[in-house]
């Protein structure tokens, strides 16, 4: 195995959060038990060599907040929606598959997407086309065309609130242009 | 609870019952919806959403009835876990379930994948009667 090495920069963030998972299921966070879970950390991210995660080295707070509490509202909207279909039409529930093309090509960022959207309303995602970054959903309750675009327009929506989050700079100049457009 | 009893922990009651309650209730949405769906593909949506913010309001009513910090990492580490696999089973079932056309394709009132998948199809299926990987 020859992989590239990744910088200790990089890698820190999955560190900190194996520290976090350690230090959570002791339920003990005194230094001396996270310190022992950051050499445990960093041996299992050694032996257990991953893909790196390619990050674009930004991360913008201010965005991330205000995301995640919208993000836990939509949450409680799909789960409310999704009990009424299934309590009101059940069987004659209406759906489609709808492709949506994201703008960026970040492995990161794709997936995060799927994730957000397969847990807000209507949406899952059924398959993905890494060389394109098209993502392919499924949506609960879509009747009509203006549906369809309302759906798009949303995830494209959500991508954007994350290339805010997390993008490469080039990906944030290519939204905030979409944006005053 | 006694009726008369007022200040934090009358409200802490009342909050985790009301999430306690509003958590079974999401649970039992889910299962309604695994029911009363007609495919696969839309019984993954009541297999994902509600039971996601259910286990959430489970854990944040065990949270405050425990009264101890230490325990709130565990739960959020639960949740987090909960919220990157949940979306992950439910596309890899959901992708299998389309290419083994387990669907009802009449209630789809668009597809936008299945030229794809067709496209798909037919391209190994050319390459496998030539027996030349190469072409294209």
């Amino acid at each position: 195995m020859s992989r590239r090495r990744i910088s200790l920069r990089q890698e820190l963030p999955l560190l900190v959060w194996l520290v976090i998972v350690w230090g959570a299921l002791w339920q003990d966070f005194s230094p001396g038990n996270l310190l022992f879970g950051a050499l445990l950390a960093v041996a299992v991210a050694r032996l257990f060599y991953l893909p790196p995660v390619e990050l674009s080295g930004r991360f913008n707070v201010l965005y991330a907040v205000p995301f995640a509490l919208v993000f836990l509202a939509k949450v409680v909207v799909a789960s409310a929606q999704v009990l009424y279909l299934a309590v009101v039409r059940g069987p004659r529930v209406k759906n489609a598959v709808v492709a949506v093309t994201l703008r960026s090509h970040q492995d990161l960022l794709v997936t995060a997407t799927g994730h957000v959207i397969s847990l807000i309303p209507g949406s899952l995602v059924v398959e993905v086309d890494r060389s394109t970054s098209t993502l392919y959903l499924h949506a609960l309750n879509i009747s009509s065309a203006a549906d369809v675009d309302n759906l798009k327009k949303e995830v494209r929506a959500i991508e954007a609130g994350l290339i805010r989050i997390m993008g490469t700079k080039e990906e944030l100049d290519a939204v905030r242009l979409e944006a005053s457009a | 609870m006694s009726p008369d009893a007022t200040g934090m922990d009358y409200w802490v009651d009342l909050v985790s019952a009301v999430f306690m309650v509003v958590g079974a209730v999401m649970s039992l949405g889910a299962a309604i919806g695994l029911l009363r769906f007609p495919d696969l593909l839309s019984r993954m949506h009541a297999a994902t959403k509600p039971q996601v913010l259910g286990l959430f309001l489970l854990l944040a009513a065990i949270g405050l009835q425990m009264r101890t910090w230490w325990v709130w990492p565990v739960l959020v580490v639960a949740w987090i876990f909960q919220l990157l696999t949940v979306p992950v089973s439910a596309h890899m079932v959901g992708r299998a379930g389309y290419r083994t056309k387990h669907l009802h394709r009449e209630l789809l009132t668009s597809d936008e994948l299945e030229a794809v998948v067709q496209k798909a199809a037919a391209k190994t299926a050319r390459e496998d009667d030539s027996g030349d990987g190469s072409k294209k």
